[in-house]
């Protein structure tokens, strides 16, 4: 195989790598798992209220 | 939600604190190296005849300090307080966050002396010597275990997209770090490097790229992600598009180094590759811009009243704007115009003082009081002012780079039509020094913007806790 060869199927194969995690992350089968991702954020702050209410109390 | 929710972690702050203040010292340092130096290019006497301060030296110093050394605190920092709170554990290790911390500062320090020194590789941005990349190497994989080893640890069944952009910053810094680094040492203080001619150049840009690429763009982006939707309130606009984001950035800015050498000994289609892989890098780059930005969708009047979120808002501008301007330049016949001119410094600073340093501050000037156990920041207006001399800054910097280096590109291809060239060098240069004045100007900006920053920190830090509730500007006066 020569340098074009391997460069060629090495472009295909990244192009569809590309195109699965595409798929992948606009599925809806996955969107209720990327909300509870995105919410990361957020989540240990409330903790950290309840805790906070839970020593003041 | 409380029957999921056990005892808050007890959060390793300490480490975070300890490169949060070292972000700013080393930031006012680094830059105020840059404004001397920017000095010197128009009043060459400012050298004082002192070899440690010619601009040779001093250069390479500017560049390590405000890259590794504030860049690189602001990442410590904010990676190490990121993976803590979205994976909701302590550290992994506390004492191999101390052992970063101080293997850390030790690098930075063996720089501020070797380099001033005259002791460099010459590899741009890794100029440090073997014993000193050793040492990286050391503080580098320390760090990769701790970040990792707290991913490994953590509470939540997630992994926040932030800390895939972390993570993929810090191992591909170890392999740009490595497979550049390799040397043949000949003395303590010198070193050859194992790759020779066009090969080396093709490494030298490989590592430097990245080093754009994961050190000053993914690492500061895995910031953003985390920083901007917590300072806005709200989730990022799509947690799917940045998903997306990340693997097209980290698959394709890999091969972007080639156009750092067109037209060079480097073979042509390798410098096409490079050039064909910088233009489509414009998309992921504007995904994540535009998905920064979005978040902030609905909620456009915080940034009337909250100069934070303009800090991290309009960094992401500078960064759309330099990643746009980025893959403009990268093409080939663009780039016969601006390799070499003060366009390279313009684009350069657009994306460090811009995007780098802006989203860094914005990110200090949240943590801050949290780190320190305060409401809020010392004074608001101080912050607002700081915005304010940043922004102005780095527009008078960038456009006196832009016309500097457009009339520089102009003026070396100028032919007279018997083929000599138009104008000497010389002629080019005294064209150029008007703005390099303004560039002066504008680094003083920001270099005044930075102090204030370390004055309200300072005053956030040491004011006793009640009289920054119910107070702002009025209690400074």
């Amino acid at each position: 195989m020569d340098q074009g060869t391997i460069g060629s199927i090495f472009t295909v194969v990244v192009f569809v790598c590309f195109v699965g995690v595409c798929l992948w992350a606009f599925s809806s089968r996955n969107k209720k798992s990327f909300d509870e991702a995105a919410n990361l954020v957020f989540d240990d702050e409330e903790k950290k209220n309840l805790n906070k209410k839970d020593q003041e109390s | 939600m409380s029957e999921t929710s056990q005892v808050h972690p007890d959060y390793n702050y300490k480490v975070v604190r300890q490169f949060t203040i070292m972000t700013i010292v080393w930031g006012i340092i680094g830059m105020s190296l840059g404004v001397l130096i920017a000095a010197q290019l128009f009043a060459p006497a400012l050298n004082f005849d002192i070899p440690w301060l010619t601009y040779s030296r001093l250069r390479p110093l500017h560049t390590n300090a405000v890259i590794f050394a504030f860049g690189g605190s602001a990442l410590f920092s904010t990676s190490y307080y990121i993976v803590q709170r979205t994976c909701q554990v302590r550290l992994f290790s506390d004492k191999l966050a101390a052992f970063t911390f101080w293997g850390w500062q030790a690098v930075i320090v063996a720089a501020v002396i070797t380099l001033p020194l005259g002791y460099t590789s010459s590899k741009e941005y890794a100029e440090l010597e073997w014993p000193i990349d050793i040492l990286i190497t050391l503080v580098w994989v320390a760090y990769i275990i701790n970040f990792f080893g707290t991913l490994v640890i953590r509470k939540t069944s997630h992994i926040y997209v932030a800390n895939w952009f972390l993570g993929a910053f810090m191992l591909t810094v170890a392999v740009l770090h490595i497979g550049n680094s390799m040397v043949i040492p000949v003395s303590f203080t010198k070193s050859y490097s194992i790759y020779a001619g066009a090969v080396d150049a093709m490494m030298q840009w490989w590592y430097g790229h990245n080093a754009v690429g994961f050190f000053l763009t993914a690492g500061f982006l895995g910031m953003m992600y985390y920083f901007v939707p917590k300072q806005a309130g709200r989730p990022v606009y799509s947690y799917r598009l940045s998903i997306v984001h990340f693997w097209a950035l980290t698959s394709l800015y890999i091969w972007a180094g080639p156009h750092h050498l067109h037209y060079t000994a480097l073979p042509d289609w390798t410098q096409s590759l490079g050039m064909v892989m910088s233009i489509i890098l414009f998309v992921p780059s504007w995904g994540g811009m535009i998905n920064g930005i979005m978040t902030l969708s609905g909620a456009w009047h915080k940034l009337r009243t909250d100069p934070i979120l303009r800090f991290l808002i309009v960094s992401l501008s500078f960064y759309g704007m330099s990643t746009f301007e980025g893959p403009m330049m990268a093409i080939k016949t663009v780039n016969a115009l601006s390799h070499y001119t003060d366009w390279t410094i313009g684009h350069v600073h657009s994306g460090a003082l811009g995007w780098v340093a802006m989203v860094s501050i914005g990110s200090i000037y949240h943590l801050i009081p949290i780190l320190f156990a305060q409401p809020k920041m010392y004074s608001t207006r101080l912050i607002d002012i700081h915005f304010w001399l940043a922004t102005i800054g780095v527009v008078l910097y960038i456009v006196a780079m832009w016309m500097s280096g457009v009339l520089q590109g102009l003026m070396w291809r100028q032919v007279n039509s018997d083929g000599t060239l138009t104008y000497s060098f010389v002629e080019s240069l005294e064209a150029s020094k008007p703005f390099y004045i303004v560039r002066f100007i504008g680094g003083l900006f920001v270099v005044v913007g930075m102090l204030i920053m370390a004055y309200n920190c300072y005053k956030t830090i040491r004011t006793p806790k009640e009289s920054i509730a119910d107070n702002t500007a009025s209690a400074a006066a």
